[in-house]
């Protein structure tokens, strides 16, 4: 691994120099603010690398050509906002189905419908319900910060290649395009070997099939028990979380993404002036990191869970705390970015009364 | 002595599972064999589309991927892409090609994709069972025109080859037919022109086949390639619609 010196980043460049450090070559996608940067980056960078960038007709056809190309075992990405992401759920669940990786990059704008361009964090749901139809998962990376989006999008195609699945990189409109220090660093190859499965041309061998269909008895429930195994063991080995529980906690909040970033300067004024209040700040959406959240709740520290949105994560929180502790709510739906203020009053608000410091 | 008739090396053993009387089987046939004929088997990769033609793996030795309906050219977009060196090919039904994948076949088609396609033209969807393609000719009946396909509620029959035709980045466009022998000999050329359009990097060389589908035009075989000739070809005319010449490589 080698590092380069700091440099002033916009989140959507830091990623795209992530994917070109991560080894991906291979571009495709379609126009939508706020990640028109991604894009643009990369259709300057891919073709003097020896790569491809392609322009493609729709989210649809885009999603697509990374399904063909990652059959194909290269890697490769498509990034888009909102609305396209929902026309990708297709190509994703073909990919989940048929065991393809590759990287699918949502900055979040704000939704439902045509919505805005608002940093919002609507899509929680969409990303790590699967989104698309069948019973698959994707595994869903929340970066909170630029230097996030460089990291989160490199460790994205190593666990896509690991897992033979699509991985997606759940930003939004605030951390794509703020700036902020980077360093970039070039990773060791992550890349396996890919002869076992990908197409390649039949070579000495018979041809093969990447295919989800499967309509022999029993054959396709095979395949989907398959795929929750693959599913249990991404759980127990990816669930990536970042825990600051203070001694005495007296109320922890519970943030990802651009959210969890105002809440953390809430968070650390509180603790300066003596509160106790711990952060919990999913990494990966899922894998959610249940034990983590139910570890604080045992000790009966009560939760606030912080959103751009009118409360999506927080059913996740819940469901880990299975009523151990008490789960409040601060929701911003897109158009009032909370700041650090507003989510410091959230916070007092609950804290239990009569435990102020001295 | 020298065998007439031997199944082609890139066809795997296995039996057709199409109805009796289908053109499918004939169609995967002239593929196959134009695969043996340029000796492509070892470097090709295919995308099935979702017809009655999902099953091309299991009859072709090659390596295929699944597309989802209609976009099995944005998947060959991308595996031709990162793989130039790969012969690459799609077959796909009119339902598939020209109603809910006509934006990928026209703009694959448009970018000039190096990809050979083969377009089979039944005029239904086979696979679920009959119901009105965007091909479905004028007055034909079907599960879902069940009164006969009439402009005012369906439109016209969509004329894919002849659209195509028209985008520069299409290096060879044609229709064919595989109704008798001599016409099976011109869909035999016409296969092969389309994977020389991909080897010679002319862009897309797009084969139309028109086809049979006795089940669900509730016919007999023998009937329904008389269907072919006296109801299809006159809407939808054989021929080479585009051909790009010698060196004017695209
Ligand atoms: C998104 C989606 N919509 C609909 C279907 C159902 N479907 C499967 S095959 C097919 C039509 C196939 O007709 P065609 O492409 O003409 O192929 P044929 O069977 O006639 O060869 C349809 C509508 C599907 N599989 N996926
Ligand atoms: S339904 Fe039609 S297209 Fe499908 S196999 Fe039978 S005859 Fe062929
Ligand atoms: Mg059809």
């Amino acid at each position: 691994m080698s590092e380069s010196k700091v440099t002033f980043e916009k989140g959507n460049v830091a990623l795209a120099k992530a994917a070109v450090a991560a080894g991906c070559r291979y571009y495709f996608g379609y126009p939508i603010t706020p990640q028109s940067d991604i894009p643009e980056y990369l259709s300057g960078v891919l073709p003097r690398l020896g790569g491809q960038f392609v322009q493609a007709e729709s989210e649809v056809a885009s999603v697509n050509m990374l399904l063909g190309a990652g059959a194909t075992g290269k890697r490769a990405m498509t990034s888009s906002s909102s609305p396209g992401i929902s026309l990708k759920q297709e190509g994703i669940s073909y990919m989940a189905g048929s065991e393809v990786p590759g990287v699918i990059v949502n900055v979040q704008r704000s939704g439902p419908g045509l919505g805005g361009i608002a940093p919002s964090q609507g899509d929680y749901f969409q990303a790590t319900r699967g989104g698309g139809h069948g019973d698959y998962r994707v595994i869903v990376l929340a970066p909170a910060s630029v230097q996030e989006m460089y990291d989160l999008t490199v460790l994205a195609f190593d666990l896509a290649d690991a897992y033979r699945t699509p991985v997606m990189v759940l930003a939004d409109a605030m951390i794509g395009m703020m700036k902020e220090p980077l360093k970039e660093w070039v990773p060791e190859s992550q890349e396996p070997a890919k002869d076992e499965w990908a197409l390649t041309g039949a070579a000495g061998r018979p041809g093969r099939r990447i295919k989800s269909l499967y309509l022999g008895d029993g054959e396709l429930a095979e395949h989907n028990w398959k795929l929750a195994q693959k599913y249990e063991r991404i759980r127990r080995e990816e669930t990536r979380v970042q825990t600051e529980l203070p001694e005495g906690c007296e109320l922890a909040v519970v943030a990802f993404g651009s959210a969890a970033r105002i809440a953390k300067s809430a968070v650390d004024r509180l603790n300066d002036e003596g509160r106790r209040v711990g952060y919990v700040r999913p990494i990966t959406l899922w894998p959610f990191p249940e034990a983590e959240v139910r570890k604080v709740a045992e000790q009966g520290v009560p939760l606030l869970t912080v959103e751009l949105n009118t409360g999506q994560m927080v059913e996740d929180v819940r469901l880990a705390v299975e009523g151990r502790a008490p789960v409040h709510f601060a929701g911003y739906p897109p158009g009032h970015l909370p700041s650090p203020d507003d989510i410091y009053d959230e916070i007092v608000r609950r804290l239990p009364a009569g435990e102020e410091a001295a | 002595m020298k065998p007439v008739f031997v199944r082609p090396q890139s066809l795997t053993d296995k039996p057709f599972h199409f109805c009796p009387g289908c053109h499918h089987g004939v169609i995967h046939r002239l593929v196959a064999e134009a695969i043996d004929r340029f000796g492509v088997r070892e470097r090709t990769i295919a995308a099935a589309s979702v017809g009655c033609s999902v099953f091309l793996y299991d009859y072709f030795d090659v390596d295929v991927v699944e597309s989802p309906h209609g976009r099995a050219p944005a998947v060959a977009t991308g595996i031709k892409r990162t793989n130039p060196d790969k012969f690459v090919f799609i077959y796909q039904g009119d339902g598939d090609l020209a109603a809910i994948g006509t934006a990928e076949i026209i703009h694959a088609a448009n970018r000039g994709e190096n990809l050979t396609v083969v377009f089979v033209n039944n005029t239904v969807y086979g696979m679920t069972g009959g119901q009105m393609a965007p091909t479905t000719l004028l007055g034909q009946p079907t599960t879902t025109s069940p009164y006969g396909r009439e402009f005012g509620q369906d439109g016209y029959p969509i004329k894919m080859t002849e659209m195509l035709a028209q985008l520069e980045g299409v290096g060879f466009a044609a229709r064919v037919a595989v109704d008798t022998p001599a016409r099976l000999t011109q869909a035999r050329k016409a296969v092969l022109r389309a994977f020389e359009t991909q080897l010679e990097e002319k862009g897309m060389g797009f084969v139309e086949i028109l086809s049979s589908c006795p089940t669900n035009w509730g016919m007999k075989p023998v009937e329904a390639v008389r269907r072919i000739e006296r109801e299809m070809i006159p809407y939808f005319p054989l021929g080479v619609y585009k051909e790009r010449k010698g060196s004017d490589a695209l």
